[in-house]
């Protein structure tokens, strides 16, 4: 798998793109098995960096979705509330929300895709 | 049909609609006599109150109920039936005579409005069962009202709470293995708490050096499960407790896998300040849909003055009575006194084993784990090496080059005639295949188990697809449990229903 260059990725297997589109990897959807319900904050919410934003739950766990970045949230992907199999189709492109960054520094602390996709092969090693 | 083992073979399975679907107007399972009395007008004496519409109330016949309940009940599975291997389940034997105890006349028509002089026996149940845990836990004081093991980790956590309050400043935060049951995190946010989770090491336990790093004065307690979920004791317990009180934090120990330790390790010598047990696990009263459970919470010197009240006492005419007079109590957590029907089936079973049986019981526990251990090694993949207590962790690491997951494997099991293991946890293993059990099982039923496993491995390597289409022997084959969580249907509605 490789993951797409335009944008930066967190330890707890999330995306944001320079513009604060959020949403999970492929690895993380693929670890998590078939999802089956997506809980997103409401517009207007001001998320933390490293904070619990939602959850994710799959057939096997609900899992926390962590903030890359701080920032206030300004678009929800409400498609994914009748249709969560499309982060399990697609990780990459079902985004989830979008953020109006608050520090632009904090993205430099995220990692590049190489490094994630070092990350997560070294990871599996068990 | 596959490879098969002894275990199982093919049974009629009778279909069964819904009991809806077989009413017809006018069946009834009884008849009244004629009315010998004058009629009473329910539409004047009720007025608007009278319910016209009776809803859809199935009409059948008393063989038709009696079939219905008794084929249904032959789509369970049950410990009665063989091997419930689920992995910090404890799913042990519940022993008939614990059953019979509990229907004496005088114990099952009892009532918790009944004065206390004549509930004395009742008292008397309610204070030696604290005795009795008491003397295997270790502590100092007990609360037995706790209707199950996360109701008594919040409990737990509240006089956690309580206990700092009362020193001026409840904390911010609980630390948690990344091991844990997912209770114990839902139990410190319940409370009022932040989570911050704890990393193991490579050998499954704590690790000690990152623990020190993390403890601070901010920590108001570490919930630990020792075992551990792997079924692994932490060998350094008494380390760990110490760096908690150097801190002035509370070690607060998940007693779900309590029955590795029962009449050999006492928490109360290891550190331990507050825990809960499990009496539908590891003292054999009925669990799951059996229950109810009951969760006591046993607590040091130090806790004592916020246990929920009411407490039981001695008076100095030596009868027992209720104390209510507990100024810094939490309160009361459960209606009257907890699930009494469970003590006294809990209590059955210590006094019918007493310390040697109780000795023996986990003794053999461990070793049944270990027999199956041993057993499967080398067919599945061990992902820790460190000694099994009363549980074993397997990883379909083996099995996935193949494509097939836990998941499959314990659909698999299946038709081979056990119910499933743990599948999926503790989370720290991937594809994790969690194994319990318990000393209630014989040598045969482990060995039909392990052969039954091994037979499964054997057809992951000739024909994986099997596997993963797998059951094959059950009435229905295997369900989409996916669609099921994303499009639940969660009623019945007559086909004509608008």
């Amino acid at each position: 798998m490789s993951y797409p260059t335009d944008r930066r990725y967190t330890k707890e297997h999330e995306w944001i793109t320079p513009d604060g589109t959020i949403g999970i990897t492929h690895h993380a959807q693929e670890a998590l098995g078939d999802i089956v319900f997506v809980d997103l904050p409401k517009v207007g919410t001001e998320i933390t960096a490293g904070k619990t934003l939602g959850t994710v739950e799959s057939v096997k766990a609900v899992s926390d979705i962590y903030a890359p970045v701080s920032g206030t949230v300004t678009s929800v992907n409400g498609e994914l509330a009748t249709a969560p199999e499309k982060v399990n189709k697609d990780a990459h492109g079902a985004w989830m929300l979008k953020i109006t960054v608050k520090n632009p520094a904090e993205m430099n602390a995220l990692l590049s895709s190489a490094d994630y996709e070092k990350f997560v092969s070294e990871e599996a090693g068990h | 049909m596959k490879h098969m083992t002894r275990k199982a073979t093919r049974h009629i399975s009778q279909n069964e609609g819904l009991i809806f679907e077989k009413s017809s107007p006018g069946k009834a399972a009884w008849k009244l006599p004629p009315l010998d009395v004058p009629e009473v007008d329910t539409a004047k004496l009720l007025g608007k109150q009278e319910r016209q519409d009776l809803g859809n109330m199935p009409e059948v016949s008393e063989i038709e109920i009696i079939r219905h309940f008794t084929r249904l009940s032959t789509w369970n599975y049950a410990i009665d039936l063989g091997m419930f291997p689920l992995g910090s389940c404890t799913m042990k034997y519940n022993p008939r005579v614990n059953e019979f105890v509990s229907r004496v006349e005088g114990l099952a028509n009892g009532h918790p409005y009944q004065p206390e002089k004549i509930s004395q026996g009742a008292l008397r149940i309610i204070k030696t069962l604290s005795d009795c845990l008491l003397e295997i836990t270790g502590m100092d004081a007990i609360t037995l009202q706790p209707a199950a093991g996360a109701h008594g980790e919040l409990t737990g956590i509240l006089l956690v709470r309580a206990y700092h309050q009362s020193k001026g400043n409840a904390r911010k935060k609980i630390l948690i293995p990344d091991s844990a049951h997912g209770t114990n995190p839902a139990t410190a946010a319940t409370a009022g708490y932040a989570v911050e989770n704890l990393k193991s090491n490579e050998r499954g336990m704590v690790d000690v050096a990152a623990l020190a790093a993390q403890m601070n004065e901010d920590v108001a307690a570490l919930m630990l499960t020792n075992p551990n979920t792997l079924g692994v004791f932490e060998q350094d317990i008494h380390e760990i407790a110490e760096l908690l009180h150097a801190k002035g934090g509370l070690l607060y120990m998940d007693g779900a896998n309590m029955n590795a330790l029962v009449a050999k390790a006492r928490p109360g010598d290891f550190g331990v300040d507050v825990m809960h047990l499990n009496l539908h696990k590891t003292f054999s009263t009925p669990h799951g849909g059996g229950g109810p459970g009951s969760g006591p919470v046993a607590v040091k010197k130090i806790l004592e003055p916020f246990l929920p009240k009411p407490v039981v006492i001695t008076k100095p005419d030596g009868t027992l009575a209720f104390e209510y007079n507990r100024p810094q109590s939490v309160g009361r957590v459960r209606a009257f006194y907890g699930n009494f029907g469970m003590f006294i089936r809990a209590l059955a079973y210590i006094l019918a084993n007493g310390p040697d049986g109780l000795r023996q019981t986990t003794e053999d526990a461990v070793l049944n784990a270990n027999y199956i251990r041993k057993g499967l090694e080398g067919v599945y993949d061990l992902p820790y090496s460190t000694p099994s207590m009363h549980e074993v962790v397997f990883s379909d690491k083996l099995q996935s080059q193949k494509g097939v997951k836990t998941l499959d494997l314990a659909k698999r099991l299946i038709d081979y005639g056990f119910h499933p293991f743990t599948m999926a946890f503790p989370l720290i293993v991937h594809g994790a295949l969690m194994i319990e059990p318990t000393e209630s099982e014989p040598k045969e039923e482990l060995d039909l188990f392990i052969e039954a496993m091994k037979s499964i491995a054997a057809e992951v390597e000739e024909d994986p697809q099997f596997v993963l289409d797998a059951p094959h022997n059950t009435r229905i084959s295997r369900l989409d449990e996916t669609q099921a969580a994303r499009k639940p249907v969660l009623r019945w509605k007559p086909e004509n229903a608008q």
